[in-house]
């Protein structure tokens, strides 16, 4: 009986010694310093892991599906060509640019060139900007549905889907100008005063070329949300698999298409390789993009 | 002549700047006068609160949807967060200058990469991996999760990193010559200096997360009942609208709409909290 009692405060105490002695190795500073350094380097691992797994998933399980097939001019059950969707997805960003370009542009050169900070209306303009850029993109498809399709009577239709996907970037295009801007040396707007420019030739002539790398990594980041949206565009612009007639009729965008590949469920080799192809398009504009950068920063 | 020039410029692009309080008075405008009407004819207990969601039977609560988003942006943040905070950490002091080299394409890959995809990707991966747990079927908040906690990774890096990187070298080198270690000095002297813009990086995050709609109708099941655990479908109030609104008429368009206003008010809310705290960090 004393023995029984005896053997598990003796435990006890064993967990207690083995306890304190890993209190004791945890609060070394070289124990906790190596457990830190391998938490920061897993995570990181997991997150390049994640990235790599997924891109090459998607190449190794689409590329096999590339068939010339998909590429044909028009879409079918058959085929259920992706060219189409192709074409609509860049009429789709050069409708939505054309919009947003000017207004984010010009937008830009307001609140750099013409206004000081502290003005009520100018941070009325970088709130609403700031609200713009956090709406999730369905909302923005609710409202292009209420707006353009429905109160403007533009229907389902490319014209309305880049209206309202020209809102959804605007924030982008104005930001990035914005900083492009502001990174022009005021020596060269003195400079062009100096010489007896205005401030609107001085703008045109001096402060926008010198930022039109910054603006046009703004533009491409642009792309980028215009390639991979969906939820926007499925109630303004629909599901039309078609290349548009007109501004007016309804089509699909490669994003799109691809949804609805999946969600029929019918051609999931064919959803591959339409996922291969987004991605190249994505990895483009990004590799476009850091280039970009890179010459910025140099410059 | 001259100076007529300069203020019509002046005018247009005050015009040209104006654009985006219009827009956003626009969505507020027609979102609310289409929403507002149905909460009204709903009744706004019935409609928040409500935990039947049967339109065909004129019941419209979209409490299930609430909790789904809610669940399903928690489950994102758990599994999200402490990734992407550590790798924003090794980002910031630990990768070499090679390693940075492929890392920073990557993570910008990875916010690059269309939602479409992700949810494709969640739905023809990670739902078999989880349809391999017990009385589960694949598509469930725990999916969600875990397809939204990579998706929001980005965002949380950045936001991190550049916050991070922000903290003065000083404080480094003071920890420094008090004897820390290097690991420690990152993460008792640099980490919590740059908390107020990692915490503002996570609220991003939620952001995402929340808004979130066609990677999460792929792989969330989308049932709209309450679930009883995180094994089981949900649907967001994202999920919601996308999938009703193209059958929709009357009351039950009305309603979806009013969804997207409770969507709206959350994002609002979550908006207003991150510039909070970045005005503070600027200060």
């Amino acid at each position: 009986m004393k023995a029984l009692a005896k053997k598990p405060s003796r435990l006890f105490a064993k967990i207690g010694a083995g306890l304190s002695r890993l209190l004791r190795i945890l609060r070394d500073q070289r124990t906790t310093s190596r457990l830190q350094r391998y938490l920061v380097r897993f995570a990181a691992f997991l997150t390049c892991a994640v990235l790599l797994f997924l891109v090459g998933y998607i190449l190794v399980m689409g590329i096999p599906n590339l068939s010339p097939d998909l590429f044909a001019w028009e879409y079918t059950s058959e085929n259920v060509s992706l060219m189409p969707a192709l074409i609509n997805t860049i009429l789709m960003i050069l409708l939505a640019l054309l919009v947003s370009l000017p207004l984010g542009i010009g937008a830009a050169i307001y609140l750099t060139e013409y206004t000081g900070r502290g003005n009520k209306l100018v941070s009325l303009i970088r709130i609403t900007a700031e609200t713009l850029s956090g709406i999730p993109s369905i909302v923005y498809g609710l409202f292009g549905m209420l707006f353009f399709v429905t109160a403007l009577k533009l229907k389902l239709s490319l014209i309305s889907g880049a209206l309202t996907l020209s809102i959804m970037v605007l924030p982008t295009i104005l930001r990035t100008t914005e900083e492009a801007i502001l990174a022009v040396p005021e020596s060269y707007r003195e400079g062009s005063f100096g010489l007896g420019a205005g401030r609107l030739r001085t703008v045109w002539k001096i402060v926008l070329p010198s930022a039109l790398p910054g603006i046009f990594a703004g533009v491409i980041l642009a792309m980028g949300r215009i390639v991979g949206e969906s939820a926007a565009l499925i109630y303004t612009a629909g599901t039309v698999a078609k290349v548009p007639d007109s501004l007016f009729s309804s089509t699909r965008t490669l994003a799109v298409h691809m949804y609805a590949l999946s969600s029929e469920g019918l051609y999931i080799d064919q959803t591959y390789a339409t996922a291969v192809v987004l991605l190249l398009i994505v990895v483009g504009i990004n590799a476009l993009s850091s280039k970009l950068a890179r010459r910025i920063t140099k410059g | 002549m001259h100076s007529l020039k300069e203020t019509l410029a002046k005018y247009i692009f005050l015009l040209v700047a104006c654009v985006s309080i219009l827009a956003v008075a626009l969505i507020c405008i027609f979102l609310f006068a289409n929403g507002i009407p149905a909460m009204a004819e709903i009744g706004l207990g019935d409609f928040l609160l409500g935990t039947t969601w049967r339109p065909s039977n004129d019941l419209y609560g979209i409490f299930p949807m609430i909790l789904g988003s809610i669940y399903v942006t928690a489950g994102a943040i758990i599994l999200g967060v402490p990734i992407g905070i550590l790798t924003a950490m090794y980002m910031s002091f630990f990768a070499s200058k090679r390693v940075l080299k492929f890392m920073q394409p990557a993570v910008e890959l990875l916010a690059g990469i269309p939602s479409v995809v992700y949810g494709f990707f969640g739905l023809v991966v990670i739902v078999p991996l989880v349809d391999q747990l017990p009385r589960s079927n694949g598509s469930c908040i725990l999916t969600a999760s875990i397809l939204l906690g990579i998706m929001i990774l980005p965002t949380i890096i950045t936001v991190s990193k550049s916050s991070l990187d922000a903290v003065p070298e000083s404080y480094y080198e003071g920890s420094l010559a008090l004897g820390a270690t290097h690991e420690r000095s990152a993460f008792s002297i640099m980490f919590p200096a740059a908390k107020s813009g990692v915490l503002a990086g996570v609220i991003l995050g939620i952001g995402r997360a929340i808004g979130e709609t066609m990677a999460v109708i792929m792989v969330a099941g989308n049932q709209p009942r309450i679930p009883d655990s995180i094994l089981k479908g949900v649907r967001t109030l994202t999920a919601n609208i996308v999938i009703e609104m193209g059958y929709a008429a009357d009351l039950h368009r009305e309603a979806l709409i009013a969804t997207a206003v409770v969507l709206f008010v959350f994002v609002l809310i979550i908006n207003v909290s991150f510039s909070l705290l970045k005005r503070r960090n600027t200060l």
